[in-house]
């Protein structure tokens, strides 16, 4: 195994997630003054990728399309172990649907040729669409894995995967190149160390915009982007009371049946 | 002037945070029971590099400043102060010894250290009494090729959990009478006396080292001899009180949080608290204490990063913020009602823990008397 790639996005911190805000005439997310992480499934595809560098010593390369702004989320995973990112960014890039993210990653990916495996998170926070991973693997003519709760390398090259399922899970054995998209169970959490924070300062963060990946501009952006926001909706949490009378059996019975009623039980 | 924290310190303090947070707070209700420190925290401590934060590269340690140091116990000790403590006083032990040590103690004693595989302390205090450093009784006497010791030393922090002491004794008279000395703790006649109890700080060891004709090697001395007074100078306004303040930031920090998520939370008259001027004045109270702590905390450091002397600031921010850090905790306690009395509650941690930090690590009013001195130089008259 010689090169991984990680695709990494930068979404609000889900701590700041009740600041979050709707603009109403765009229908995007008001993300000023909220901080940016990692998404966090993105972490555990990079934890998945450091384990086979640790391992076997693969080149760990950070992949991702976001603002320029967007550095600091890379650094920090460069300081989780990552040898070097790519921050693919373009004002012409700004509105890409599923499918033209797609499109831009799997054009960058090609530039990152070879490699053996590509790593993902399984959905993002933000978008939670979990197209992204199967359409970059699909454009690229690679097997594509989700759902992945475990991975390690097995006999002559090959990996044995854990995909989760509905009721259980299957152990697939699979042969690079592969795109894997992983889940929260894939690893323990991992911490950047005091020294890989330091040694992170050296990586490189290689910026790339269109002129480097040359896509026409019908395929990327607004333009490129077959599926358009209609309407988003918030939805509106309120409590409701109910009062109850009568003796303490009869209002016992009432609850039980308001339960019932409702489908919680 | 530049006050915007650097790409590097917000890396440390985020990698500190989400290490605290996963890894101390489920130990926090057990250390608050057993009182103490949780040693199985030292192996994923070191390996993120807190224990050999500012031990240099070449002694197997991080090599990071003091700013940095600050960062990484504020953000320990936001979620678990007495753990934070622990490391404040192995970070002295460090420093003693890197800016004292001759390089065959520096090569034997710091990478351990730096590397979690054991623990250090340093002892100063005496029964009768810390601040009045030259009325110190236990002694030192050299007899042939080893050193003599006799004393008692209290109120030292991981004095039951160090495998090395550094000591502070009599070898003479006067301000040049004090010299330090490295004594392993399974030396002849150094021996651990009583642990102590205390109500704040719990997961934090303190207690007694008692040294009964304690025999140790002559090149065990630390520094020149007669120089112990330069050594407990140093080490404690350097490291020790900016690590003391770092240790009560993060409790102030603690407060701030917990006071505003409880004010934002708990409903009465039919809207949070906060909205009560009453109460906001008190988070106003304490999000500007929070804030000129932070700044005399981080200026302090900053200046030792930049081989400034800083002994006046150091104290400043010791005494200070240890204050700062009891009085936030009262009012966030006061802002929880009766909850903040309940053991459920963090708050009255906060209260108990900020208290120790007070006298420890040089008393509020040895704080002070640095600062009277200073405040007072320039209109004082020669002659």
């Amino acid at each position: 195994m010689e090169r991984v790639i990680v695709c990494i996005k930068p979404v609000p911190d889900p701590k700041a997630w009740d600041r979050l805000r709707m603009d109403p005439a765009t229908k995007t997310l008001i993300r000023e003054g909220i901080p940016s992480v990692i998404n966090p499934l993105d972490k555990q595809a990079l934890g998945a990728a450091l384990e086979i560098k640790d391992a076997h010593g693969a080149e760990v390369v950070l992949l991702s399309m976001a603002p320029a702004a967007s550095q600091p989320v890379l650094r920090e995973a460069l300081a989780l172990g990552a040898d070097r990112a790519v921050l693919v960014s373009d004002k012409v890039f700004a509105g890409s649907d599923t499918l033209a993210t797609a499109r831009i990653l799997s054009t960058a990916i090609r530039r990152l040729k070879p490699f053996d495996l590509i790593c993902c998170g399984n959905y993002t926070l933000d978008g939670s669409t979990a197209q992204v991973p199967s359409q970059i693997a699909e454009l690229l003519g690679i097997s594509n894995i989700m759902h992945v709760r475990q991975m390690e390398l097995g006999q002559a090259g090959k990996l044995l995967v854990t995909q989760k399922i509905e009721h259980g899970s299957v152990k697939l054995e699979a042969e690079p190149p592969l795109l894997l998209s992983f889940t929260k169970e894939a690893n323990k959490p991992r911490y950047s160390t005091f020294l890989e924070i330091l040694a992170a300062e050296q990586r490189e963060i290689a910026v790339w915009t269109n002129a480097d990946l040359n896509l026409d501009a019908g395929s990327i952006g607004l333009k490129g982007s077959p599926t358009q926001m209609a309407d988003l909706l918030v939805r509106k949490k309120t409590r409701q009371g109910l009062r109850l009378e009568g003796s303490p059996e009869e209002m016992a019975q009432q609850l039980a049946d308001k339960i019932h009623q409702l489908g919680v039980i | 002037m530049d006050f915007k924290l650097s790409e590097r310190e917000d890396l440390l303090r985020k990698s500190t945070r989400e290490f605290a947070e996963s890894e101390i707070t489920p130990r926090i209700e057990g250390m608050e029971e057993s009182g103490e420190f949780p040693l199985d925290l030292l192996k994923p401590m070191a390996k993120l590099g807190i224990t050999g934060l500012i031990a240099p590269p070449e002694y197997g340690g991080v090599g990071l400043g003091y700013l940095a140091r600050t960062i990484v116990l504020e953000e320990m000790s936001r979620v678990c102060a007495a753990v934070s403590m622990g490391m404040q006083v192995h970070h002295m032990a460090i420093a003693a010894l890197n800016d004292f040590g001759a390089e065959a103690q520096k090569k034997k004693y710091l990478p351990p250290l730096a590397r979690g595989e054991s623990m250090g302390c340093v002892a100063v205090t005496e029964p009768s009494g810390g601040s009045d450093v030259l009325g110190m009784q236990s002694t030192a006497e050299l007899k042939g090729d080893k050193w003599i010791l006799n004393g008692r030393k209290c109120f030292i922090t991981n004095s039951h959990i160090s495998d090395f002491w550094l000591v502070i004794a009599r070898t003479g008279e006067g301000p040049k009478g004090l010299s330090a000395f490295i004594v392993d703790k399974t030396a002849a006649g150094a021996k651990t006396g009583r642990k102590e109890h205390k109500f704040g700080l719990r997961g934090s060891n303190t207690g007694e080292l008692v040294m009964d004709n304690c025999e140790i090697p002559k090149e065990n001395i630390l520094g020149q001899e007669g120089g112990g007074l330069g050594v407990t100078l140093k080490t404690v306004s350097e490291s020790g009180r900016t690590g003391m303040a770092a240790v009560a930031l993060g409790i102030l920090q603690a407060c701030y949080e917990e006071a505003g998520k409880f004010a934002s939370e708990r409903v009465l008259y039919g809207k949070p608290i906060g909205a009560l001027q009453a109460i906001s004045f008190y988070m106003a109270e304490i999000y500007t204490e929070l804030d000129i702590c932070r700044l005399l905390c981080y200026r302090a450091s900053w200046m030792k990063d930049q081989n400034m002397r800083f002994d006046t600031e150091s104290a400043m921010a010791k005494s200070y913020t240890c204050d700062a850090a009891a009085r936030c905790a009262k009012k966030a306690i006061e802002i929880h009602g009766a909850y903040g009395i309940m053991k459920e509650y963090k708050v009255q941690r906060l209260l108990r823990d900020a208290m120790v930090t007070i006298s420890a690590g040089g008393t509020g009013e040895i704080g002070k008397v640095v600062l009277g001195r200073a405040a007072l130089a320039p209109f004082q008259k020669k002659g």
